[in-house]
This record gives C-alpha cells, structure tokens and sequence, in this order.
C-alpha cells in the first residue's frame, strides 16, 4: 500500500527530494511543465543542455537526478550524454577553449595554434588547467571559416589567430578571471 | 466574398508601411553594423558600440544605426555601412574603434567618405554616381556591349569618369519576369531607379535625361521588380557581391534579423498569404516542380517530390523539419541564413507545413550555434505574437506551430534518420532506409525533412514563380546555390550564384583566387562526403551531376580551395580521422572501416607506406561505400577515392620516394640551414624548443637532425631564408 499510486517506488516522495536538490530551480521547472505531455520523453537532450548551461557539466548525480525525475531509464540518460559531444562528463574550467579543427582551420595552420595553447596550458586536449582557469577542447567548425583559424573561448571567437597570438589571449582572459574572482 | 487572409496581409503591410515611414530612413543618415557570429568575432559589437557613443556625443538626432546580419564577406569584416541621403552608400572593411572616429568625423560629420578604407577599393576619390549593367549569363540582353556603347558615350560627352562609374553585374533576378522580350536592366544608384534598356536611343535617353538632366527617364522605369534589387543596391559597387545571384541570401546583410517589420518591407510573408489564401497546395509544390528546387542539403533530391510524397500519405500527423545540423567542417551557409534572415527560414517552413499538411514543425540547430538559436527563437516569438504562427494563421483558419530542438555536437545527426532519433531524445543513430522519413519518420509519422537553404528559396519562387528559378538554373537542377568558400583563397566568405556556374569563376572572379600568389591545386566540394575537383577540371559546372561524376559531391555548399602548399594524402587523412571520429558505430563497415583507412594513411604520411597499401586503400573505401548503413560511411571514402584518382602521384611520391611534394607531411620532411644564407644572427637557436641548433654568432648554424623535432620554428622566425624545408 503506497501513499501515491502514481509514484514509482515505496519512499518517492523521499527520493523525489533528493532528486530535486540535484538540479537547477528553472530545470525542474522545464520537466514539470511538460511531464505527462504526449512525448515529453523527447525534451531530454534539451533538459540536459540546461544542465550543462547551469552547472558546466553533467555529473552522474545529475544524470540519475534527470533520469528519475523524467521516469527514463538512467542507461537511457547516460547512453545520450555519452553519444553527443557536446556534452561533457567531467568539471570543466572557468573558461572553456574550443579550438576549432575543422578544414578550413586545418589548412590555414590551426594544428600550430593547437600546439602552443597547450604548450602554454600545459595542458591537452580534454583536460583542465591546474588553477582551474582553462579547459581544452577542440571542435568541428565553429563556422566561421572567413576567420580561420579561430579558437573559441566560452561563447567568444577569436580569429585569425597565430601562435605567437596565443599568449597575450590567454592572458587578456587570466586578467578578467581575477577581475571577476575579485569582485565575488 | 471576404478575403480574411488578404485583408490579414494588407493590415500587417500597411502597419509596417506607416512604422517605417515614421522611421524616414530616406532622409536619415544611415549607419550599418553587420550582428552575426562572424562579425561579432571580428569585432563588429565594439564598433556599435563606438558609433552609439559617437552619435550621442555628437546629439544629431537624424543618425540610425542599423543592425543587419551578414553579407557573407568574411575575411574583410566588421564591415561598416554608411549612407547619406542622395549619395551613393559606401562600405568600409576592417573596421576598429579608432576608424569609427574618423569615419564618423570626416565622413558622417564632414561628407567626405575616407577613400582608403573603403570595401575593396582600390585607390582614388569614389565616384558619386554610378550604373549597374546586368550581365548575367543567363538572360540575353545584350549586356557587355551596351555597357561599353554606353562609356564610350560617356567620354564623348566629357563626363567625367571620376564622378560617374559604369559598372558591371551578374544578375538582378529580373530575367524572366520582363513580358516585353530581352532588355538589358541597368540600376542607377543612388537614385534606386531601374531602367530596362534595348537599345542605343535607350542609352542617349538616360545619359541625357538622368545623368545630365537630373531627371529619372519615366519611359524606361522596369515594371519588374526584382528580387536582388534591395541587396544590390546597397552592394553592387562589390565586386565580391555583384558578380553573385542573390536568392537565398537576398535579405543577408540588408534587412535586421530581428525586425519583422524589416522582413515584411521586403514582402516578407506575402507568400504565405498567397498561398494561405489560394488553399492549394498542389500550387505550391506544382511552383516547387517548375522550379526544379532540389534539396541544398547535399542529396540533390526533389523538393516538389519529397513532398508529394508526404502529402500522398493517410496518416493525416505529419511533421517537417528543417534541418540546421551544418556540421560539414567548412560550410557556414545554414549559420548565415538562419542568423541574418531568420523570417525567411520561418515562413518557408511555414509554407512545407501547409504544402504537405503538417501540424508541426521542428527547427533542429546545433548548439553550437548559439546566435542562429537566439535570432530562431526570437522569429518564432514574434511571428506568435503577430498572428503569423500557431492558432488561425494570417486568420485562414489554419493551425500550425514551429519549435526549436538543439542538436549536441553529432555530425550524424545530419542524417535525416538519426536526426530523427535526435528530436525524439535518443542517441542520433541512423536506421535503416526505406521505410523514409516520409513514409515513416518522426514518432512513426510522415515527416518532411529539408535543409536550411531549401526553405530559403520557399518564399522567392513562389513569389516569383517556378519558372523564373528554374531559368536561373541548368536543365536538371534550377536557381541558385550558396557556397562557403574558405581555405587558400583571397575573399573567403559566402557566394551565391546559379547552378551551372563554373567553378573557376566562382574560385577566381568571385574569390580572388588563391592566396600568395600559389597556384590552384584542387577545390573540395562537400566536406568529409566530398572530393576533390583537380585545378584541371576547375571549368567545370557547378551542379549536382557534374561533381558527382568527378568523384565529389554538391553536399551542403562547403568550397575549400587548396593550393600547392596542400598535402592531398594530408587532407584526405584529415577528412577520414573526421568521419571516423564521428562514425556512430552502429554498423561495422563504417566503425572499422574508417579506422583502417585511417591507419593506412596515417603509414603513409609518416613514410611507412608500401605499393600494396593503395589497393587496401581501394578496396576498403569501396567496400565501406556499398555496405555502410548510412550516407556518412557511405560517404566518407570518397575523399581517399577521390584523391587517389586525381592525385596518384602524390600517394607514390609518399610510399617509393619517402617525399611529400607539398612539405607538409612531418615525418618526410627536415630542416636544414644554408650555410651561404645564414648570417649567424642566433635567432633560430633562441627559438629552438630543443636547443639541437648549434653554431657561434656570426658564424653559419648547423641543426642536429637525430635530435631536430621538426617543429618548424626555425623556418617561421629566420629572417634571411636561409633555413630550407627539404
């Protein structure tokens, strides 16, 4: 005998609020309005982009939390974050830096700009810099071919870039990073 | 008998009539900052931010700054637009802050335009008039020889050629639409008047009339008005703009994506209420028929067909989708379209929607592509909010909706079955075909599913009729195409011009051509399921036939252009790492064979090839060809193919001579310094990574080959040329 007989488990009401602490105020806004919606089941590659947007990446806390609170298997949830690229597993830096491989970079000498962030990082491609500040990633066209090559950093993009380019970019960010830390 | 959809129309347009007639651009100094991705990247935000400023300082009220999206002139942006009355508009490339100022002082303020920044100009004052010839292949007015009669008269008159200039363009649109057989249309700016013109008594006319006398020739004013005609007579002094045919991209970089009011002026939405009021959609995909549209997305399928198909079905739940999942590595044009003329896009979904009877459609754009979601969004919003989306559109009684699905970084997810998978919520794994989407597509129901610039090109024909953009075409494949055009080549950005069109010309008088004075190697058309097109073969004609034949493919509209310095063994080991890294691995001749092929070139570029591995190669690649699931495995050999067709030598130059003719490959090349040429100047020591350089200063430099990492920096930073890359 269960206090709701639409809840799937004994102790919901329990997991619901753990489920519930797990995610962003808007985001559970999002699976509330459209649960019971004739394929709701459909919104889960957008609630998981609104995850990201908030919190920067998908832990797998986060993912039991989706998958529970929008009644879809969790192998279903992780298999979706696992396939898309855009999606990351795994705590990024404040300021994510996509280096754009895509042909036109690649023949205007990305691979050269690519080799010197990570010289400079310290880093490779996948990780994050030590005081948290850079990721690296690269990506498949930006689309914005005109400029090649270009390096995105957050939602910004920079181009045509040299190498020799590449320290004093990173360093106008490393300035507005203790800008901003400075303010909070 | 009421006509509620007419008078729907008719109320909308005369709003925007009096809203824009209050604005008096006409009277107005105008200024236009380009808003999209590229522009914003090149800093054009910083520039209207400095104009905003500079116009508040000054307090002159009679400025309008206007936010346009992008014309597609990438490499010369943030581009700077300003037009004051009566003159002619000018443009200025690579715009900064520091420019604004004197921009905005000498010419805003003083009058005088400030000659050396402006767009592709090449030296001298600008002239103050000028006439645009049309000389479109196509049509068969009598163009090039008018033009010159028309100069010749000009001198003999002592009007000087510095105040008026005699210009040349590919196409307005108007051919075809004229009733009255062949003309030539001339566009005289800053007047806005088009003249259709047949003959030398024509030219006298307007040469006394309009240029003398001041006074536009009424006799010879065109009935017509064409499509191009708002683009051209802000960018026809461009050489880059007016040697192209603006369909597509008619409304890109001239109207504010953000204005439905912009969008309407351009008879925005007139379609749609041509349609929506004759409730036929036999007539629409009839127009889409004559037009002989075929989907831009790179399968060349029939638009008319597709959706007949649809339209054919008795389920009566029927979806379209329009698919923005541009995820060719090159290709921007969706981005463009969907950023600079987001209404367009909106109104030939609309239009899909009732054709084959949906009652819902779907945006499905890439996350990366923040801007286009934003200007998307916005678009649907305001479209809701105008009566022209959702319950009783244009009050015809007739419901439909749009919505936006993100993609998530999965270039597969262009398929059209694994788009599908997408929108429902699951991994974008392609399935089987047939049963094709419109039989069986999303949820199980008929679902249309075309690409951004097919939608594009919705509005124009069946504004224009299908006739008119089949006649801008070739026999199999009408209108126009919109190419990306990157890589080794002077003027990168987007041109649109009708298919047929020979590649050179669209490489060489559109493009520029290549850079640094290299010569043409090849051009790759249609990304990773794409070829290459030998510099030998460049005359060839844009369509979806010829490039097929030649081993590539139209695909999406990508144009890279390699030059001599381009490795082909490099850049097909290039495409093929891109499609095995985005092969899904459902099916195995995709999964592995995209690995293999992958090793087997990555041997070869690092000098391990043997003879025997080219008929590996060939025999993989046809195998992972005929048995993959989907067009991406299908697909993605035809660079290794193409390449080894074309470029055979290059592949045995790596594999018997252990050399890459480009220099490109790092395992076969090193570096040396020319004891003749080095002045010991040290630079190239200080700069080594692995100090391997050794010598005195002043005296030649020697590199230690066995501990020489061949990173290059030695080559980049000598300033005497004396370090050889052999």
């Amino acid at each position: 005998m269960t206090a709701c007989p639409h809840c799937p488990t004994d102790n919901w009401p329990e997991l619901e609020r753990g489920y519930r602490a797990m995610l962003p105020e808007d985001v559970l806004a999002f699976i509330d309005a459209h649960r019971g919606e004739p394929h709701s089941e459909s919104l889960l590659i957008a609630t998981l982009h609104m995850v990201q947007d908030h919190l920067g990446h998908l832990g797998p806390g986060h993912l039991e939390a989706v998958a529970q609170l929008m009644q879809i298997p969790l192998a279903k949830v992780t298999g979706v974050a696992t396939f898309y690229h855009y999606f990351r597993l795994q705590p990024r830096g404040r300021y994510l830096i996509n280096v754009c491989l895509g042909t036109a970079c690649y023949v205007k000498g990305a691979e050269k700009v690519a080799q010197k962030l990570m010289d400079e990082l310290g880093i490779h491609f996948g990780e994050t810099s030590k005081d948290g500040i850079f990721s690296l990633e690269s990506t498949r066209c930006v689309g914005t071919c005109g400029l090649a090559p270009v390096v995105m950093i957050g939602e910004e993009v920079h181009g045509p870039l040299t190498p020799g380019q590449v320290p004093a970019l990173l360093e106008s960010y490393l300035a507005r990073a203790a800008e901003e830390m400075a303010k909070v | 008998m009421p006509q509620p959809v007419h008078d729907f129309y008719q109320a909308m347009a005369d709003r925007v009539g009096r809203t824009l007639a209050a604005r008096d651009a006409e009277h107005q100094i105008v200024v236009q900052v380009g808003s999209a991705t590229c522009e914003h990247a090149a800093g054009s935000q910083a520039v209207a931010d400095e104009l905003v400023r500079h116009i508040r300082a000054s307090g002159r009220k009679d400025i309008l700054l206007h936010r346009t999206g992008c014309t597609g002139r990438c490499s010369r942006e943030p581009i700077l637009g300003v037009r004051l009355p009566g003159r002619l508009p000018v443009k200025y490339e690579r715009v900064n802050r520091d420019l604004v100022h004197r921009i905005f002082t000498e010419h805003i303020q003083g009058g005088i335009p400030v000659a050396q920044h402006v767009l592709d100009h090449e030296a001298g004052p600008l002239p103050e008039r000028e006439l645009l010839f049309c000389e479109g292949s196509r049509c068969h007015g009598s163009g090039p020889g008018l033009r010159e009669r028309f100069a010749a008269m000009l001198a003999a008159r002592g009007v000087s050629r510095g105040s008026v200039r005699i210009g040349a363009a590919s196409c307005f649109g108007a051919c075809g639409l004229a009733s009255g057989g062949p003309a030539t249309y001339v566009l005289a700016r800053p007047e806005k008047v088009l003249y259709r013109v047949t003959g030398e008594e024509d030219l006298t006319a307007i040469l006394d009339g309009h240029l003398i006398g001041g006074q536009v020739v009424e006799r010879l004013r065109a009935q017509e008005e064409p499509i191009a005609l708002a683009f051209m007579e802000r960018y026809g002094d461009v050489a880059f703009f007016n040697r192209q045919s603006r369909v597509a991209l008619r409304n890109a970089g001239v109207v504010d994506p953000e204005s439905l009011d912009e969008y309407v002026d351009m008879d925005g939405f007139k379609a749609l209420a041509d349609v929506l009021e004759r409730r036929d959609p036999d007539w629409v995909i009839g127009e889409l028929a004559k037009a002989r549209l075929r989907g831009r997305g790179g399968g060349g399928y029939s638009t008319a067909a597709k959706w007949t198909l649809a339209r054919r079905q008795a389920d009566a739940t029927r979806f379209i989708i329009c698919n923005g999942d541009e995820g060719d590595p090159g290709a921007f044009m969706d981005r463009s379209m969907l950023e600079s003329d987001p209404f367009n896009i909106v109104e030939g979904m609309i239009i899909g929607g009732f054709a084959i009877g949906a009652q819902k459609g779907f945006f499905y754009i890439r996350a990366e592509y923040p801007l286009a979601i934003r200007r998307i969004q916005q678009a649907l919003d305001t479209c809701r909010a105008h009566g022209l989306l959702g319950r009783n559109i244009m009050d015809s009684g007739w419901d439909f909706d749009l919505e936006i699905r993100l993609g998530a970084g999965a270039f597969v997810c262009g398929e059209e079955t694994a788009l599908i998978r997408s929108i429902e919520g699951e991994r974008g794994q392609p399935r089987v075909r047939p049963p094709y989407p419109t039989d069986r597509g999303l949820w199980g129901h008929p679902t249309v599913i075309n690409n951004v610039e097919t939608f594009a090109n919705i509005s124009a024909i069946l504004r224009y009729s299908g006739d008119w953009y089949a006649r801008l075409g070739t026999e199999k494949s009408g209108g126009t195409k919109v190419f990306a055009l990157a890589g080794k080549v002077r003027h990168t950005g987007l041109v649109e011009v009708p298919l047929g069109t020979p590649l050179a010309r669209v490489v060489n008088d559109i493009g520029g051509g290549v850079t640094g004075g290299r010569q043409l190697k090849a051009i790759q058309t249609g990304g990773p399921a794409g070829g290459f097109i030998p510099a030998s073969m460049q005359n060839m004609e844009v369509d979806f036939e010829p490039l097929q034949k030649a081993g590539s493919i139209m695909g999406s509209g990508g144009m890279i252009v390699l030059s001599e310095d381009d490795c082909m063994v490099d850049i097909a080991k290039f495409y093929i790492a891109f499609s095995q890294d985005e092969s899904c691995g459902k099916c195995t001749p995709c999964r592995e064979g995209t690995t293999r092929l992958l090793e087997i070139l990555e041997r070869i570029t690092q000098g391990k090839g043997e003879l025997s591995d080219l008929d590996k190669l060939e025999r993989l690649a046809r195998l992972c060809q005929r048995t993959s699931l989907c067009g991406l495995g299908r697909a993605a050999p035809n660079p290794v193919l193409s390449s080894l067709k074309h470029f055979r030598g290059e592949f045995l130059a790596h594999i018997v001579d252990r050399h890459c003719p480009a220099k490109k490959c790092v395992a076969l090349i090193h570096y040396e310094i020319n004891p003749e040429k080095c002045v010991g100047c040290t630079i190239c020591a200080r700069n080594c990574p692995v100090a391997c350089i050794a010598g005195a200063r002043k005296e030649a430099h020697v590199i230690d080959q066995a501990a020489c990492v061949k990173c290059g920096n030695c080559f980049d930073v000598c300033k005497f040329a004396a370090v050889d890359r052999v």
